[in-house]
């Protein structure tokens, strides 16, 4: 079947089998590997990008389901050769180590943002308790996206809501 | 040997290596892709033990889309059939006569895309013929159990190997003098890394050069790539073995494991690139798991808390091949440390080691060599000993840790622990915990009829391993090598052995040769896991990264610093001895202001300037670092839980780890190491489980029921620290890649006991589900380790 999806603004159109997931039309179809593939059961989160609005788990997300819509991969966080300040604070906390969970759980940590612009910790740890981390033992994540909500809005960037507005 | 005050190199830097990881342009193996590349697939038994009586690939060969399927008597007839294990036993590529566990590699389907692969194994017909199942480890030497390893020769039982250390006559004697002895049952359940990337490989034979390239998930390439010359009968020369970013490893990629060798046989058989890559479940089910000891303890002490012995008997569930990866004279990994950080007189330990119908592996899981499961066992006793004497559990470790004037120290076990100060560790935790104030609120809080636990753990790691006249994995010996390029205009390339999985290698290592070198670390690329580009070592496992490679580093970056001394005198004209490093410059003793920094000498070693007959020009130098002892960090760990009494449900409040690892060159990725390492524990403690029912099949097969810490289930990690340099170490580091995972689970099991003492509970085996929380408070002890029927 064919398909269109629009991917970090740009748009493709490619021929997919309908059993085909999200995660490797991505990966293997686009080319896109900065998200990543861990657990087949949508326990651990290194997939997660957005579809439309939302993050989604996207080993189980048929790429057919992503037909005419739009997905906000890691790759499309940096905006006109700035960092998003999620990415930013990722860096500048020590919210990596392998680097493997990193795209997607900066990608929650976005949406998070964007609808609630100063979270606690707390709140912070409740929005990616979706996604696992083997490295970093979650408390340099919580710092790197209070960093990133301490420098929002000015030339920062950040905020990938529609035209059409989020919350 | 001085240790250097640590100057602008060190300290909190950012990581070189988040640039790429930030913006999704890191490069794992799954994301190689290779012009005309094909996809593996493994089929793996759905049955623990039985004869294969018949495979039929007719069906998947035929599928357009497959290119190659191939069977355990395929690779017999290529020799390949069976590979050693690190432990000097065999396991199987691929099943030629029984199945041993679930999960077992079966048949390998080379096809043209990930999809058609997996559909092709579903078109392969195998007939098993099963077999009685030994999946409980204290059955396994049973009288008529079912011999799992008839293919050794003569092998008539699932028996392995008994080892013990220490000294059984005095321990014996100190145990009959003793006012107390407790002791206790206790199983480290089977546990697994899990790390979030699975692992993989791509394999290119260019079938004209003759050259094998190997993508691959490996903690340790340049051993691996041996192996794999040694296994195969390549020429070592003609492999390059190429670990790309990796995404954790923990001990898991480690190992050499059959994917491996069929993606290998793959592309030998095409004549293309294959990749394999293994799913979750594969991950879980087959690769190596972690601990399955079955330990009783023994404590001796006198009346008023002093511990005079320890006694340690351990029932080692290895799986169905020995394929344990520790240095080959330990069977039993470090376990011989299980007397901890305890100043006592005599401790025995004996292991006895089976074959089990379940998965091979058991050293892994930043275990530092089964240091977690001797960590586990002597905190332990500690806490019922304590309780038995009615004490408190600190003021009882107090009385009995190590005395910083006793080191060096060696143990009764033979351990030569380097240095310590842990009495002003255990007091800086107590201080950070608020240890007074928690006993009186725990108090309080029982009076109310809740349930609130304080844990202590003390744990002392030998890491860095190790001094290769005695320490070797399949005969090569544990020193590494490190090669330093020192450019023309001072910019330098640093080689090392070691593997990053997430360390910061790239930060610390440019650090520590900015440091020797009096240089930026902006100016040193740290080149790793690659055969074709690194010296020879062994890897990065057991914390042994700054422990070995990174004395390698500062090594090498002394020896290319006495080399510019040269170059430096030729400039300066004055004799070498008239020169001194001071503030990043070779000076004129006497006249510090008539100095050369490394960048301009650098260029004049490759200039025309005359230096004396038989001094080389150039700055480049290689070093090999063998240890001369294990380093040994050690740190005090407290956990506060809090206890539902009516649902099990245990809830980490505080968690507060002083370590002390050394010198740390870079703390910003030392708290990092920890706050990971404290998260595992809290996970081996209260949620992972790789358990089996009593059919062998697996229970852990997938992140469903293989449970791991989220951000909800970790507390906001209290550090503090302690700095006690290792006196051998040439920059006074000791490592910190494990601390946190040997030291955390006994601090959380200990708080949880602390917690249900009210209700008489001595003891309860890992993980503390909310259902085996239950149980112990009605006063009934579950087996974690089997099937909760």
């Amino acid at each position: 079947m064919q398909i269109t999806v629009t991917v970090n603004d740009a748009v493709f159109t490619r021929e997919v089998e309908p059993r085909l997931l999200l995660i490797h039309f991505l990966r293997d179809e686009l080319g896109l590997t900065g998200s990543h593939w861990g657990c087949d059961t949508s326990n651990c989160g290194a997939c997660v990008v957005w579809l439309d609005e939302l993050p989604v788990k996207s080993c189980t997300v048929l790429a057919a389901m992503a037909d005419g819509r739009r997905v906000l991969t890691v790759e499309g966080l940096e905006r006109d050769g700035r960092l998003d300040p999620v990415q930013e604070g990722f860096a500048r906390c020590h919210g990596l180590q392998c680097g493997f969970c990193t795209p997607g759980m900066m990608l929650t940590a976005r949406w998070l943002l964007d609808h609630h612009p100063d979270p606690t910790p707390a709140q912070i740890r409740e929005a990616l308790s979706g996604q696992v981390c083997r490295c970093t033992g979650y408390e340099n994540i919580v710092r790197s996206v209070r960093w990133a909500a301490q420098h929002q809005g000015g030339d920062g960037g950040g905020g990938h809501r529609s035209e059409s507005g989020g919350v | 040997m001085s240790v250097p005050e640590p100057n602008g190199a060190y300290g909190p830097v950012p990581r070189k290596e988040d640039a790429r990881f930030i913006r999704g342009r890191g490069v794992f193996v799954d994301d190689i892709q290779l012009p005309g590349m094909l996809y593996g697939a493994i089929l793996r038994s759905p049955v623990p033990h039985a004869r294969i009586a018949a495979v039929d690939t007719v069906a998947a060969a035929a599928h357009p889309r497959v290119e190659a399927v191939f069977t355990g008597q395929d690779l017999a007839a290529l020799g390949l059939a069976w590979m050693p294990t690190i432990s000097q036993d065999t396991q199987a590529v691929l099943a030629t006569d029984k199945v041993r566990f679930q999960g077992q590699e079966v048949a390998f389907v080379v096809a043209q895309d990930r999809y058609s692969a997996r559909d092709a194994l579903e078109l392969i017909h195998v007939e098993y013929e099963p077999l009685p199942v030994v999946a409980d480890a204290e059955r396994a030497l049973d009288p008529g159990a079912p011999v799992i390893r008839d293919d050794l020769p003569g092998k008539a039982d699932n028996h392995i190997f008994d080892w013990e250390a220490g000294d059984q006559a005095a321990t014996d004697a100190v145990f009959a003098t003793a006012d107390v002895v407790v002791s206790q049952d206790m199983l480290y359940p089977r546990s697994h890394p899990a790390p979030l990337e699975t692992c993989g490989m791509v394999a290119d034979m260019d079938p004209v050069s003759g050259r094998l390239t190997l993508w691959s998930t490996s903690q340790a390439p340049h051993a691996h790539r041996t192996i794999y010359a040694l296994v195969a009968g390549l020429p070592e020369h003609k492999i390059r073995v190429v670990s790309p970013d990796i995404g954790g490893g923990f001990g898991n990629k480690a190992p050499i494991y059959p994917g491996y060798v069929c993606a290998i046989v793959g592309s030998m058989k095409t004549g293309r690139p294959v990749k394999w890559v293994e799913d979750r479940s594969e991950n879980l089910m087959s690769t190596t798991f972690a601990r399955d000891y079955h330990m009783r303890g023994e404590i001796a002490a006198t009346a008023d808390g002093r511990v005079l012995g320890l006694r340690a008997t351990v029932l080692a569930d290895h799986g169905a091949f020995n394929a344990t990866a520790q240095p080959t004279k330990y069977p039993a990994g470090f376990f011989h440390i299980f007397t901890g950080s305890y100043d006592l007189r005599a401790a025995h330990c004996q292991v006895t080691a089976v074959y089990t119908n379940k998965a091979p592996g058991g050293v892994a899981y930043s275990c530092s060599f089964r240091i977690t499961e001797a960590v586990y066992l002597v905190e332990r006793m500690m806490d019922i000993l304590a309780r038995e004497l009615g004490m408190d559990p600190a003021e009882l470790r107090m009385k009995n840790l190590l005395r910083p004037e006793q080191f060096p120290y060696i143990t009764p076990s033979g351990w030569e622990y380097d240095s310590g100060d842990y009495p002003r560790a255990l007091a800086l935790a107590m201080d950070i915990a608020g240890y007074g104030e928690l006993r009186r609120e725990q108090a309080e809080k029982r009076e109310r009829g809740e349930y609130m636990g304080i844990g202590i753990s003390f744990f002392t790691e030998g890491v860095g391993a190790g001094p290769r006249a005695h320490m070797d994995i399949l005969g090569l010996g544990m020193a590494d090598g490190a090669s330093l390029r020192v450019h023309p205009t001072g910019t330098a390339v640093l080689g090392v052995s070691c593997q990053t999985q997430g360390q910061g290698h790239e930060t610390t290592f440019a650090q520590i040769v900015a440091h020797e070198l009096g240089l930026s670390p902006d100016d040193i690329e740290v080149v790793h896991g690659d055969t074709d580009r690194t010296p020879f070592g062994l890897g990065t496992y057991g914390s042994r990264s700054t422990p070995v490679s990174g004395a390698a580093a500062a090594m090498v970056a002394r020896k290319v610093r006495e080399r510019a001394r040269v170059v430096a005198a030729a400039m300066l004209e004055v004799s070498p001895d008239d020169l001194e490093w001071a503030g990043g410059k070779w000076r004129v003793r006497g006249d510090p202001d008539k100095a050369k920094g490394i960048a301009e000498i650098a260029m004049a070693a490759h200039s025309s300037l005359e230096l004396p007959a038989g001094v080389e020009g150039h700055l480049d130098a290689e070093f090999v670092y063998n240890p001369p002892n294990l380093t040994f960090p050690f740190g005090a760990y407290i956990c506060v839980t809090d206890v539902d009494a009516g649902t099990g449900q245990v809830t980490v409040r505080r968690f507060i780890a002083v370590d002390d690892c050394g010198v740390q060159i870079n703390p910003m990725i030392v708290e990092g190491q920890v706050h990971g390492g404290l998260a595992d524990g809290v996970g081996m403690a209260l949620m992972q489980v790789i358990a089996f029912d009593s059919d062998g099949n697996c229970l852990g097969g997938s992140f469903m029921d293989y449970l791991l810490p989220t951000s909800v289930e970790c507390p906001s990690w209290e550090l503090g620290q302690t700095v006690t340099p290792s006196p051998h170490h040439p920059i006074g580091a000791k490592g910190i890649g494990e601390s946190a995972t040997v030291g955390s689970p006994p601090a959380v099991v200990n708080s949880v006991m602390d917690a249900l003492a009210p209700f008489g509970v001595v003891h309860a085996d890992m993980p503390l589900t909310p259902a085996n929380v239950w149980s112990a408070i009605q006063g009934r002890r579950l087996r974690t380790d089997l099937a909760l029927t």
